[in-house]
């Protein structure tokens, strides 16, 4: 069994009963095969009475129940597993940081885990049936009939060894084949999806050849494959019905001369079969299986990642540990006591000492050696071509982003000293491309707040989301659509604004290029939420914008990670050093 | 493009339309795999029961030879059904994505957007293969062996082949038709309890940034395990149902071999044929028992198919003439009359609009998000239907050419322009496989692209989603397309979208530059540079509120000078 998958099952009792039980189900429901043959091979034989038919119904009977038992608890045990793989999951979202492919982990964490279906509900039983049930058969024949033992033991290794070998032979071939069956696929979903762009430039109808040409070129390599690959089939298939011929024939000759009794015939002939019938269960059980260990593997790479990812200098910028995981496995409850609560008052000072941001992986550093302080009340803009550190500054004050070396200063207090949930109730932050949720405009606006009703409709008001909240066909009951899809960019980043206005007690305001999306208009009208939102907090915005730009005290400038020359504003003369 | 193309259905039959030869062959070959078990079976039965009675030994040489012939063909007939099997499916699946394919090239948009419908409409079609490799290839194989059975049980004893033919008919028909009812009855509850988790999960991964910064994680993260239980739950039931239908199918193989014996001795059948009868319809169940998962497999299947005849069936965007004109040579002008269009029952998205594209003439179309303007190509460029008025190429109705021909003429960088998984000169070179280096080099430094493809490498295969490239890259690498693709009339909606103040500033210059002299549409936001356009439409809730040059406009109140003035106002401050 997959080694992290067999961790996390003992550890979830859910998990560890209902597998147990099912296993234990499907073996003796296998063993229940060979009183079946007993009995029948006795009635069949005249030895036993017709009355022997009722015992033989009852185990029948038994076995029914116990499929059917099997069948419930591995789906419990599944469901089970499947839940606490999901959890472990979601909880490590945080800590990939914005890097993770997220569309692969929502995929993984969602449909995904449906692999491992097969895997418990039909692979494992047929592994314990398998390990148990020829065994118990190649005993009963032993006691039975020593001639038929003997060709069954001989034998039955062939279908593990020649599926091994056949499998080991076309293992590569066959996993390149499946790649090539995915790309296929992910072909097909490129070209439907790109049809629009196809169609402009008069490619549609060339397309549909280029579909059928690929599928056949695919076909045809497939089938090469599946034409060694099957082997294996038709090895095993003719291993056990030969088998059965090498049993039949000798026991039919030894009848004739008296030497065998028609009862232990019967019961051989029903028998050897069972020898070689897990095995084969267990071989056509293994291709769906093997998806759901690539699934185990890929949930378990990110649930604990390899070790040259972890083994990284502690000091390296990578995001938050995760909680979830910190919670259950590391003595987090010490930490936790040590960070100190945030000094409490009016907007902190922000202090930023030497900060150096290394991104795991890359060589240049997203920010070098940046001085900078933020006087309470202070409205900072940040400027400056795209990569050169403006969002990593945000997440560095967000406490997303650790710094490689040099440290952040809140009031004095390090960051890294802070309980970080805290000390982000007091910022409120609205990113570049901000999310909507699949919930209500109300329920989006009240993110993270205990916000009555009276309270959302003030901070849409001030973030003018109230303009078109009306006309949404449910109001601020409206459920925003997949990733919040029917709202505009404009309209999205005025969600955002609310939930900034939402939460009056944040000290400090971390925008992110509100307006980089917005037309005139639109621009106009965040630009003058955010004015409104800035009175009595520092404010930090990351911005391209003229008009966003007039509303700063002062324009940080910063070029490749690094700080240029602060440039004055007019309001307020300074003599040019980034601490002032 | 002919009419039947558009109308193809996607059926269960249609999918192996054209290959009943390959089917029937391979049905053949599972049939003869599963009859030769048990006649392998059956022939044992005999050879054994009989040798037990101490005939000769030449009585017992044609089941001898039986046995031996039985073990050996099952293997081969096995082996020939799952080539034969797996050639068909990928031949019907194949057959199907290109019928699925071409009957989207003239539809409309489709009902379902986003890229998770769409990528769950590709495996869909997978459901082909599913139909026929494990849904109907089995119920073949299962339905002449069931049948092959009764009839030689029923050459021993007429009754017991009653119960045979009475038992495989409950595990071969009633238990798949149950789970095939239970699981289509389960996926309409199932389908969005795992919707909603989907949603829940995707909330979780991509609005990570915004749940940490306002301490929403930990709700969202149990509002995610809620939905996980309540998926857990109904996925529970159904494993209940499916356990049910399996024991159920296990009680019933064995209790008809039990009523068979039971017959059997109650006729007072000699010993050789009560076994016979007894292990052929033992082993007659082999067929017919996975046909219950096979039931829950196909009501799937079937969905599946629906859903992909659905979006077959999506009408087309336009009407195609049945007599298409011949398509107007360039210089071209485009005179657009009184245009309403609309889509579906709402109010006109183009409520009236006219304008005039003469050769070498430059128009601009702005306003407000939602005013009409891409709708506005999206007619120029046919794909979407006109609803009264006119377009006219040099004096013919586009309605009169073929749509395809209309594209030729008038296109260029549409809306959400796609990025393939190809190299990025397959990417660009998709808008002129014939051009020439120079041409495709001329078009890459215009659209200002030129730095990003060196740096990038001709030959680098853009990323799943074109996710390494960024949103203005993508812009570019869609305007380099337009260029060298080079219509007679050139379509630009929003090609500075997404790119930052100061690219957008030279993009724009040099698009003008461009373009100068050539006729072109333009649809922006950005009014700056706009006086080197020969005339600016104002579009505001469908229909044309102002039309002049620059200097026209911002001479009067209205739409445009209020918004130059915000972009002057911004733009000269700061």
């Amino acid at each position: 069994m997959h080694k992290d998958l067999l961790r996390l099952a003992r550890a979830e009792r859910g998990v560890r009963v209902h597998l147990a039980c099912c296993l234990a189900a499907a073996v003796l429901a296998g063993l229940l095969v060979l009183v079946q043959a007993e009995l029948l091979a006795g009635v069949l034989s005249g030895r036993f009475a017709v009355a022997a038919l009722l015992p033989l119904a009852l185990v029948v009977a038994c076995r029914g129940l116990l499929g059917w038992a099997q069948g419930v608890l591995a789906g419990r045990a599944a469901t089970a597993l499947k839940s606490a793989l999901r959890r472990l999951l979601l909880g490590r979202v945080e800590g990939l940081g914005p890097a993770y492919r997220s569309g692969e982990l929502v995929t993984l964490a969602g449909r995904g885990l449906d692999a491992l279906d097969p895997y418990l509900t039909g692979y494992l039983p047929s592994v314990a049936v398998a390990g148990i049930v020829p065994l118990a058969v190649v005993v009963r024949l032993f006691v039975a009939d020593l001639a038929t033992a003997v060709i069954v033991v001989l034998t039955l290794p062939l279908i593990p060894v020649f599926g091994a070998l056949v499998g080991w032979t076309t293992k590569t071939v066959t996993e390149r084949q499946w790649r090539a069956l995915a790309r296929l696929g992910g072909h097909f979903l490129d070209v439907v999806r790109g049809l629009p762009t196809l169609r402009a430039f008069g490619r549609a109808r060339y397309q549909a050849s280029v579909i059928r040409e690929v599928a056949e070129a695919h076909r045809a390599a497939t089938m090469r494959t599946l034409r060694v690959a099957f082997l294996s089939s038709l090895v095993l298939e003719l291993v056990a019905s030969l088998s059965l011929a090498l049993v039949a024939v000798p026991v039919g000759l030894r009848l004739l001369s008296g030497s065998l009794d028609l009862r232990t015939a019967l019961l051989v002939l029903l028998l050897a079969p069972e020898a070689y019938l897990p095995l084969r269960a267990m071989g056509t059980r293994f291709h769906a299986a093997m998806e759901g260990v690539a699934a185990a593997d890929e949930a378990f790479a990110v649930i604990d990642p390899p070790r040259e990812a972890v083994a990284e200098p502690p000091q390296q910028a990578v995001a938050e540990p995760p909680r979830e995981a910190g919670r259950t496995a590391a003595p987090a409850g010490a930490t936790r006591i040590a960070r100190r609560a945030t000094p409490d008052g009016g907007p902190p000072e922000i202090r930023l000492e030497d900060v150096t941001v290394r991104y795991p992986g890359r060589e240049e550093t997203a920010l070098d050696r940046v001085s900078l302080v933020i006087r309470p009340g202070e409205r900072v803009a940040i400027a400056g071509p795209s990569g050169a550190g403006k969002s990593t500054l945000l997440h560095l004050l967000l406490g997303f982003v650790t710094p490689s070396e040099g440290r952040v200063l809140a009031d004095g207090t390090d960051l890294a000293d802070l309980d970080l949930d805290e000390w982000r109730r007091r910022l409120a932050f609205v990113p570049q491309r901000p999310h909507l949720f699949a919930t209500s405009v109300a329920d989006n606006i009240a993110l993270g707040s205990a916000a009555g009703p009276d309270e959302i409709r003030a901070a849409a008001e001030a973030a003018q989301v109230a303009e078109f909240a009306g006309a949404l066909p449910q109001g601020y009951d409206t459920p925003l659509g997949e990733r919040g899809a029917n709202l505009s960019a404009g309209q999205r980043q005025r969600v955002a604004l609310a939930r900034a206005f939402c939460r009056p007690a944040a000290q400090v305001l971390l925008l992110d290029e509100p307006t980089a999306r917005l037309d005139g208009r639109s621009e106009a009208a965040v630009v003058a939420a955010t004015r409104r939102l800035a009175e009595g907090r520092t404010a930090i915005i990351v911005a391209h914008r003229p008009a966003m730009i007039d509303l700063a005290d002062r324009v940080v400038r910063l070029d490749g990670g690094v700080l240029v020359h602060p440039v004055p504003a007019p309001s307020i003369s300074t003599q040019g050093g980034e601490a002032r | 493009m002919s009419r039947a193309e558009t109308t193809t259905a996607v059926s269960p039959w249609s999918v192996v339309a054209g290959m009943g030869r390959r089917l029937v062959l391979a049905a053949l070959a599972g049939a003869a795999a599963d009859l030769a078990g048990v006649a392998l079976i059956a022939s044992a039965a005999w050879l054994i029961t009989r040798a037990a009675e101490q005939p000769p030994l030449a009585a017992l040489s044609v089941a001898i030879v039986a046995v031996r012939a039985f073990a050996t063909t099952r293997g081969v007939f096995r082996y020939g059904e799952r080539l034969a099997g797996h050639d068909v499916a990928l031949r019907a699946q194949a057959s199907t994505r290109e019928r699925l394919y071409r009957a989207l090239i003239p539809a409309g948009p489709l009902p379902q957007r986003g890229a998770d419908l769409l990528s769950r409409m590709v495996d869909d079609t997978d459901a082909v293969q599913d139909l026929l490799v494990r849904c109907l290839l089995p119920a073949a194989a299962a339905l002449i062996t069931g049948v092959a059975a009764v009839v030689i049980v029923g050459f021993l004893l007429p009754a017991a082949a009653f119960a045979l033919a009475a038992g495989l008919l409950v595990a071969g028909v009633l238990l798949p038709a149950g789970t095939a009812a239970a699981a289509r009855r389960w996926s309409a509850r199932i389908a969005p309890a795992r919707a909603d988790l989907a949603a829940r999960v995707a909330d979780l991964v991509h609005g990570a940034a915004d749940l940490a910064a306002y301490g929403a994680r930990d709700r969202a993260l149990s509002a995610a395990m809620d939905a996980d239980g309540r998926l857990s739950r109904l996925e529970r039931r159904q494993a209940r149902i499916n356990a049910a239908a399996l024991g159920l199918g296990m009680l019933t193989q064995g209790l008809t071999v039990v009523a068979v014996v039971l017959t059997a001795q109650a006729a007072g059948l000699d010993r050789v044929a009560t076994a016979v009868a007894a292990l052929t319809s033992l082993v007659a169940f082999e067929p017919a028992l996975p046909l219950a998962a096979a039931g829950e497999r196909f009501a799937g299947v079937v969905a599946a198919l629906r859903r992909l005849r659905e979006t077959a069936a999506t009408p087309p965007a336009v009407r195609e003439p049945a007599d298409p004109a011949p398509a107007p040579e360039s210089p071209l002008t485009v005179e657009v009359d009184d245009l309403v269009v609309r889509h579906g029952g709402r109010e006109p998205a183009l409520n009236g609009v006219s304008l005039t594209l003469t050769p070498g003439r430059r128009v601009a179309v702005v306003g407000p998000s939602g005013a009409g303007k891409s709708t506005l190509l999206s007619a120029l460029m046919r794909t979407v239907e006109i609803e009264s008025g006119t377009i006219r190429l040099n004096g013919t109705d586009v309605r009169r050419l073929s749509s395809d021909d209309v594209r030729a003429l008038v296109t260029g960088l549409t809306q959400d322009p796609y990025v393939f998984q190809a190299t990025v000169g397959d990417n660009l070179r998709l808008a002129g496989p014939e051009a020439s280096a120079e041409d495709v080099g001329a078009a890459v430094r215009r659209a200002r692209l030129d730095t990003w493809a060196e740096r990038t490498g001709w030959d680098t295969v853009l990323g799943e989603d074109g996710r390494t490239v960024s949103g203005g890259q993508l812009q570019r690498l869609a305007l380099a397309r337009a260029l060298l693709y080079d219509p007679p009339v050139l379509l630009l909606d929003e090609p500075a979208e997404a790119l930052d103040e100061e690219t957008a500033d030279l993009l724009m210059a040099d698009l003008l530059d461009a373009t100068r002299g050539r006729t072109t549409l333009l649809v922006t936001h950005r009014l700056r540079g706009l006086e080197q356009v020969d005339e600016i439409v104002v579009l505001e809730g469908g229909r044309v509120t102002q039309r002049g040059t620059h200097a026209d406009l911002v001479a009067v109140p209205g739409y445009y000078r209020d918004l130059w003035e915000s972009e002057a106002l911004t733009r000269h401050r700061g």
